[in-house]
């Protein structure tokens, strides 16, 4: 891994990006630079190979999946619940999530109100539960307009909120993260959480849409 | 022109209010005023409530080298090399047009790379080295 | 009002959920976590979060002590944006350091 012969090659690139006149075997400046403060940090005894590769095999694990069964325990095991409501940090170690130096708040979407995620100042995301986040969940437009413009946001991804729900944003500016505690479908009596699970998508999870329907 | 000796002539520069200017030089017009800003500047990252375009709801698997950028960020703030804040401070400072048109994880490791050097863990010009080493290594003109 | 004299540890907290409180309308330079847009707007505490360092001088490597009480401050978004559109019941939740905050009158 840390072989840096070994051309990583690029996968789709955001948007954004203009097409890359050269081929993807072509380091850019930035990879260049992550190459040289990686091999300076590890000849400094700062770092080494393994921690790296470990660090990205924990990110790796994390993700939908982890907050889809988070979130189906809610739902099936109202103590749970509860206690991911009132402390959701220390509830989440039940699954092995270690929140760190954040502290993580579950939000639970109800009938009357439907929380939203964003973090206008950077990035802040419950990367501990939900991995990394989407590229639109770090893009301009999503930041800019989430704070001021959420019911056409929820829109554009083709959630319809009805006017007499209250739509609550949460723009993250500290160390307290947010997850969204979706709904629980109708028409799911007697789901095990396994198949519950299958229901709750990351974006659920960040408020810009609903848990699918059976 | 403002004022003239043997040496050089002094013109009132828009923008910089008085400054020397050889005429022999080429002369760069610059736009600019004379009045005090009224205003902060709002900084580039704090865009709440900007307006914006429609969100295009790009996901990407990422790189390999974003995740090492992505661990390497995790390794160091839990052994105390930098705090979020500081990499957040690097990214906020970052002039907009770059901003803009770096990636998240350009704009990541560039900050990695000046919390280091603000505090001391390298110097500029032993990451230069190094880059200008893995240049030649990689056959990449840098 | 005088404010009481800070330990090392924390400044003492001021509010509490209920109070109505107001954004400070400041500029200064650096590492800021206040949002722009909230800045003079009315709201009321949801949260109080407890003391953390704060962020505009751990963005200097240094410790950001004494902590400083956070919040969770609630905003009626038909009072921030004068072209909001959406119910008037809608809601804007930002945590708020307390040395951004001044006791408000009555929330408007």
């Amino acid at each position: 891994m840390t072989d840096s012969h070994v051309h990583t090659p690029e996968h789709a690139h955001p948007h954004r990006h203009p097409p890359r006149p050269d081929t993807d075997d072509t380091l850019g400046h930035y990879q260049i630079m992550e190459i040289a403060v990686r091999e300076l940090l590890i000849a400094k005894g700062i770092v080494t190979p393994v921690e790296i590769q470990r660090a990205i095999e924990a990110m790796d694990a994390r993700g939908e999946a982890l907050g889809a069964k988070i979130v189906a325990r809610a739902w099936t095991d109202p103590a749970f619940k509860a206690r991911l409501l009132t402390d959701g940090t220390e509830a989440v170690r039940d699954f092995g999530v270690d929140m760190g130096t954040t502290r993580l708040f579950v939000v639970e979407n109800t009938p009357r109100v439907h929380n939203m995620i964003v973090c206008t100042l950077c990035s802040c995301y419950p990367r501990m539960v939900l991995g990394l986040p989407p590229d639109w969940y770090k893009s301009r437009n999503y930041r800019s307009r989430a704070v001021r413009e959420p019911r056409a946001m929820l829109r554009e991804f083709g959630t319809l909120m009805p006017d007499d729900v209250e739509v609550r944003v949460h723009d993250s500016t500290a160390d307290m993260r947010y997850l969204i505690l979706p709904q629980r479908p109708k028409g799911t009596d007697g789901w095990s959480a396994e198949k519950l699970a299958t229901l709750v998508s990351r974006d659920a999870m960040i408020g810009v849409a609903f848990a699918r329907e059976p | 022109m403002v004022a003239k000796n043997d040496k050089y002539e002094v013109y009132r520069c828009a923008g910089f209010g008085e400054s020397t200017v050889n005429a022999a030089l080429p002369v760069v017009a610059v736009a600019g005023h004379n009045r005090a800003m009224r205003e902060p500047i709002r900084s580039h990252h704090d865009m709440g409530g900007l307006p914006a375009g429609a969100v295009e709801k790009t996901e990407h698997d990422y790189a390999f080298w974003e995740k090492r950028v992505d661990a390497l960020n995790v390794l160091l703030a839990a052994k105390g090399h930098l705090r979020v804040d500081e990499m957040r401070k690097n990214i906020e400072a970052l002039p907009p047009d770059a901003y803009e048109r770096m990636s998240y994880y350009e704009r990541w490791i560039s900050a990695i790379a000046n919390t280091l050097l603000q505090r001391g863990v390298i110097t500029a010009d032993e990451l230069g080295r190094k880059m200008e080493e893995i240049a030649r290594r990689e056959g990449v003109r840098l | 009002m005088s404010r009481p004299a800070a330990s090392n540890a924390a400044v003492p907290a001021r509010f509490k959920p209920g109070d109505a409180v107001v954004v400070r309308r400041a500029y200064p330079p650096g590492h800021v976590r206040t949002p722009w847009y909230i800045r003079g707007h009315h709201g009321t505490v949801v949260h109080a979060l407890g003391p953390f360092p704060n962020p505009e001088e751990l963005a200097y490597n240094r410790p950001g002590l004494p902590a400083q009480p956070l919040y969770r401050v609630r905003f009626r978004q038909s009072q921030i944006w004068p072209d909001y559109v959406g119910g008037a019941g809608d809601t804007l939740d930002v945590e708020i350091y307390q040395h951004w905050l001044e006791p408000a009158g009555a929330a408007p």
